[in-house]
């Protein structure tokens, strides 16, 4: 199962990175030698083997329904790049198109 | 229906959307609630800030598995969050925390009946996700694809959001209807939401197919979005099923693909979404562990429901003795029912007459008002009192219509509107008996014929007395007071 | 008396108990100290020492009117730059946060600053905690002070390197696959991975969330443990923090191991350099005439820790990073669509490593690859967690390197990804496992002269007895804390 070009530009999309051509086929290479490494695991038989998603052994971790006291407008919006009308500024937005 | 459509049949699930009405939000302990200034309900975690970490909200869990056994359906022993992946400027994380192989909630079902019969329809599972933020789109007449750039504010990012998927059960739009409504009745009942569609508390989504009868494959799936009231729902679904029928008819290819709806127009059209923008890369969310609900919680949610709209609907039926249409307009909507209900109870004669008067009477006002029947300024006890004052002979009905205008107006007891409005019935024998003689002496025509049998003419005799008191002398005394003089 | 900069934490705590010394004085030597050796070794990206000294004064009168806020009140720590400071600029070592101010602090600094511990600046790291040598870093590289030709280890270099140089007695590092341990055992210090949920990662910046945990880059175990305990506890801003009381770890630390079994790796007998291995062999020797008794220990799934680490630590990392989007806060680049802006800014923002592995995780959880990937890299992580418990059937400590090589020259590994990741071969099954680990000065390779660190790894929360093994063999071996131990900068 090996990583190809045209999978390399479709993450690519996902990730929302713009790469170059040359950064595309670079890290192409990249992938392949990485993703090669991980193949002694891949053919590891792991049926009936459960995944461990959490490093914890905690169940139901949750917080009372309390307000607390939220960041002023001023605080929220002090690292934005652009405001406007004290919301976040952003570019045209584009339906999902990857 | 033409013989054409019954060639087909439609298959309809519905996706819902609830925004939980917590005090704080899903992950942080920022208010939740609707509109105000923007981003001045926000904090680090909501923001999607660096290092912030969610910690989820204990009431919003129990909410949803609250809705969850309210629509029946099982908790799961385990449940894990995930997060969802995809870009958009309205989501601060760029990932939406929800839910996807272990929901809290599954395998439920909940009972419609119409005109079309009585029948279940699946739920799918429910769960737990957050909202997003909002954007406006500036330029471009606010719509997004035309709009010049867009405008963030945060102070809904975060909200507990509860997903509620049906199994594809429902079979015509009149179905959907009856599913959203029970929905709507339930969950407000169990007081976990708002459930107000116009401000978006509540969210429907539908996916609609058409196959020709007997099939076995399903049609393509379009699924519909931006519906904001359950009538859109019905308009957006007729809409959507003869689009679907038409071009079937035509012997076009249907796509599976998302539509938006028009509410305007009442049309839908194609939102020409790219497949790969699906690939949500989900996976177990890593700063939350899984949740295992003690079954002592369980069951302490269970015990605490509410009665469920259907089980309301033939108790309603069976207590009061009240007709399909009746307890349709009363329970389809869970304070409509409480009111009526706390009506009912004020009042020690027979439940119909209270009805008669919310219906015939009551909605009336309401309508014209535009006003639901829990927001009347009548309370139910005054309402019970107002048919009380009519049963003890101190008003007439015709008097009680007055009454119940001038209640409906400022919310004063009938007691008080009848002595403002100087309608109290004249019941005292002696007031009434002086007109009677009055009345007998005037009219010795029609007195003689009382007297020699012909009782129809007492009803002109009490016609007369009536006019001479004003409409204040008790019909019932002056009847009988005439029938005792002249027999 | 020793130099102010050199002396221990729990040394500058008792001169201030006695009056001996005040923090201004404490702090004063140290900013110099910094201002004298920065330049040279890159160690802080942002220093504060202005409020340091502000801070110091506060702590000096505190403790004049007998209201010290802790025995370590008015002595100074730095903290990598992946913890979120309030009103300090934090980037974890991007140009993507180039700018960024946060409005809020992390727990570790909220509790560090309740203990008195005056702040003397945000050191460097790898971008994003991305990386064993500091190289990755947006900003600057950070030099070993051993020898400045060579790298400290990352990701927590820039706190190492402070640490190492006698700039601060104490820094916070982060550790998600070796990034604290790497570098102390590179630069001589102790290092310490506190079991997972043992620090409060809230305000840390996630690179994986599953396996990121802060600790304390120190000179000696004793002020290790001290950090530690200043910041450990339960924190309601994180549901993944353990609830359980944290042990006593100062109180006791003197215990000896005299009964203790302590394993050794029988796949990792012979790993390691030449010279990493000759320390270490002779380090296994000592613990066990300290007392305790080594068993060989199999440890099968530890082989396919380092793939199974760079399918899981991508893949959270690709959708922690996803907010790195130009919106909120950070670089932005403009352009005339969100999709163009957020893809730019990203590309510009982001350095080569970080682009690489946000690829790699993205790639490991789309459609059609997750169960081939990252599935199958979470059951590996079950595969380590069982070998590991099965082993502490029969030890209570297992003992390893904890790098395989000393410190490497900088630029012999920037090319080749692979190799670099090689370098937490002996730390990334801890973090898999959610385990804890130490790293402890060993003393200095008999080829290259270079420090070498001993690990120590302990069941989850049983800190205490990795602690006192620790103790044992750094006060046995009397390295750290006599001027060999020092790098002579």
């Amino acid at each position: 199962m090996s990583i190809d070009r045209k999978a390399v530009d479709h993450v690519a999309r996902l990730a929302r990175l713009d790469l170059s051509e040359v950064e595309l086929d670079v890290m192409l290479t990249e992938l392949q030698e990485i993703l090669g490494h991980a193949e002694q695991i891949q053919a590891l038989d792991l049926d009936g083997v459960e995944p461990m998603s959490h490093s914890v052994p905690m169940v139901n971790s949750m917080r009372p329904d309390e307000v607390k006291l939220s960041l002023t407008q001023e605080e929220a919006l002090a690292n934005a790049p652009e405001v406007e009308d004290h919301r976040f500024k952003v570019p045209r937005i584009m339906e999902d198109e990857g | 229906m033409t013989q054409v459509q019954d060639l087909y049949e439609t298959t309809v699930g519905l996706e819902i959307h609830v925004e939980l009405s917590t005090a704080s939000k899903m992950f942080c302990g920022c208010r939740v609630s609707f509109g105000g200034d923007p981003n001045t309900r926000t904090c680090p975690v909501c923001l999607g800030m660096p290092g912030s970490l969610p910690v989820p909200n204990e009431k919003a869990i129990e909410f949803t598995m609250k809705i969850g056994l309210a629509l029946g359906c099982k908790i799961a022993e385990h449940s894990l969050f995930h997060r969802k992946n995809y870009f958009y400027p309205d989501m601060p994380k760029n990932y939406q925390i929800s839910q996807y192989d272990s929901p809290l909630c599954h395998e439920g079902a909940v009972e419609i009946s119409g005109d079309w019969g009585t029948h279940k329809v699946g739920i799918t599972r429910v769960h737990l996700e957050e909202d997003t933020g909002k954007s406006i789109h500036i330029g471009g007449g606010g719509r997004i694809a035309d709009s010049d750039y867009s405008l963030e504010d945060f102070n809904r990012a975060g909200t507990p959001l509860v997903e509620i998927v049906s199994e594809p059960d429902i079979r015509s739009a009149d179905e959907a209807r009856a599913f959203v409504t029970d929905l709507r009745a339930t969950i407000e009942a169990l007081g976990v939401s708002d459930v107000r569609m116009e401000e978006g508390s509540m969210r429907v989504d539908a996916n609609v197919s058409v196959r020709l009868k007997g099939a076995k494959e399903f049609g393509a799936k379009v699924e519909v979005k931006n519906m904001n009231s359950i009538r859109s729902v019905v308009r957006a679904l007729e809409y959507e099923e003869e689009r679907q029928r038409k071009a079937l008819d035509a012997g076009e290819m249907l796509v599976q693909e998302t539509r938006h709806f028009d509410e305007k127009t009442g049309v839908t059209s194609s939102m020409r979404t790219k497949e790969y923008a699906f690939d949500y890369r989900y996976f177990p969310e890593p700063d939350m562990v899984p949740f295992e609900p003690a079954e002592t919680w369980v069951g302490s949610i269970r015990e605490s429901l509410p009665e469920r709209p259907a089980a309301r609907r033939a108790r309603f039926a069976e207590e009061y003795g009240l007709g399909a249409k009746d307890v349709e307009v009363l329970t389809s909507s869970f304070k409509a029912a409480q009111w009526f209900e706390a009506a009912a109870a004020a009042y020690p004669g027979d439940a119909k007459k209270v009805v008669n008067w919310i219906i015939a009477d009551l909605f009336g006002l309401l309508n014209e008002a535009g006003l639901e029947l829990w927001e009347s300024k009548i309370a139910p006890s005054q309402l019970a009192n107002l048919v009380t004052l009519i049963d003890s002979g101190k008003i007439s009905g015709k008097q009680a219509k007055l009454v119940l205008g001038g209640m409906f107006e400022t919310g004063n007891d009938p007691e008080k509107v009848v002595a403002e409005k100087g309608l109290e019935q004249v019941s005292d024998a002696g007031a009434i008996e002086a007109v009677v003689d009055e009345v007998i002496a005037e009219n010795a025509d029609a007195a003689g014929k009382v007297r020699s049998g012909n009782l129809g003419t007492i009803g002109f005799l009490v016609g007369q007395v009536m006019k001479k008191s004003k409409g204040k002398a008790n019909p019932q005394m002056v009847n009988e007071l005439l029938r005792r003089k002249l027999s | 008396m020793t130099d102010l900069h050199w002396m221990s934490a729990l040394e500058l705590a008792d001169a201030l108990d006695a009056k001996d010394v005040s923090s201004r004085e404490i702090t004063e030597a140290l900013v110099a100290r910094g201002d004298a050796l920065e330049e040279r070794l890159g160690t802080f990206l942002h220093r504060t020492s202005e409020r340091a000294l502000e801070e110091a004064d506060a702590a000096d009168a505190r403790r004049s009117a007998g209201e010290a806020k802790s025995r370590f009140d008015g002595i100074p720590v730095a903290y990598k730059d992946l913890f979120v400071t309030k009103g300090v600029p934090t980037t974890s070592g991007s140009k993507i946060l180039k700018g960024f101010v946060p409005p809020y602090d992390a727990t570790v600094v909220a509790r560090s600053d309740a203990a008195g511990l005056p702040m003397l600046g945000k050191t460097n790291m790898d971008e994003f905690a991305m990386g064993s040598s500091t190289e990755n870093s947006g900003y600057q590289k950070t030099r070993n002070p051993w020898d400045t030709e060579r790298v400290p280890g990352g990701s927590s270099g820039g706190s190492a390197a402070a640490v190492a140089a006698g700039m601060t007695p104490w820094a916070w590092g982060t550790d998600t696959g070796g990034s604290i341990r790497q570098p102390a055992s590179l630069c001589s210090l102790v290092g310490v991975k506190p079991t997972y949920g043992y620090v409060s990662r809230y305000g840390m910046i996630a690179f994986a969330s599953s396996l990121d945990q802060a600790g304390p880059l120190t000179r000696t175990v004793a002020d290790a443990a001290a950090l530690l305990e200043i910041a450990a506890g339960h924190d309601a801003m994180d549901s993944t923090s353990i609830r359980d009381e944290r042990p006593a770890l100062l109180d006791g630390i003197d215990g000896g191991i005299e009964g203790l079994r302590i394993g050794v790796v029988k796949e990792f007998v012979g790993g390691g350099s030449d010279g990493v291995r000759a320390v270490t062999d002779e380090a296994y020797a000592r613990l066990e005439k300290l007392g305790a008794t080594l068993v060989e220990v199999s440890l099968p799934s530890f082989q396919h820790g380092i793939p199974a680490y760079y399918l899981v630590a991508p893949a959270e990392c690709s959708s922690n990073l996803a907010r790195f989007d130009g919106v909120r806060y950070g670089a932005r680049v403009e352009a005339d669509d969100i999709i163009k802006m957020t893809s730019r800014t990203r590309s510009e923002g982001f350095g080569a490593e970080v682009k690489r592995r946000i690829m790699l995780g993205t790639y490991a959880l789309s459609a059609g690859y997750y169960d081939a990937y990252y599935g199958k890299a979470q059951k590996v992580r079950t595969l380590i967690t069982q070998d590991l418990a099965k082993a502490y059937e029969k030890v209570d400590l297992i003992a390893t390197p904890s790098s395989p090589t000393t410190a490497f020259k900088i630029g012999e590994r920037t090319d080749d990804p692979l190799a670099m990741y090689l370098s937490d071969i002996f730390t990334v099954p801890v973090n898999l496992a959610g385990n804890a680990g130490i790293s402890v000065p060993a003393g200095l390779a008999p080829d290259d002269g270079l420090p070498v660190g001993l690990q120590l790894i302990a069941k989850s929360l049983d800190e205490p007895t990795m602690f006192k093994a620790a103790y044992a063999f750094e006060q046995d071996l009397g390295f750290a804390t006599s001027p060999e131990g020092r790098a002579s900068i």
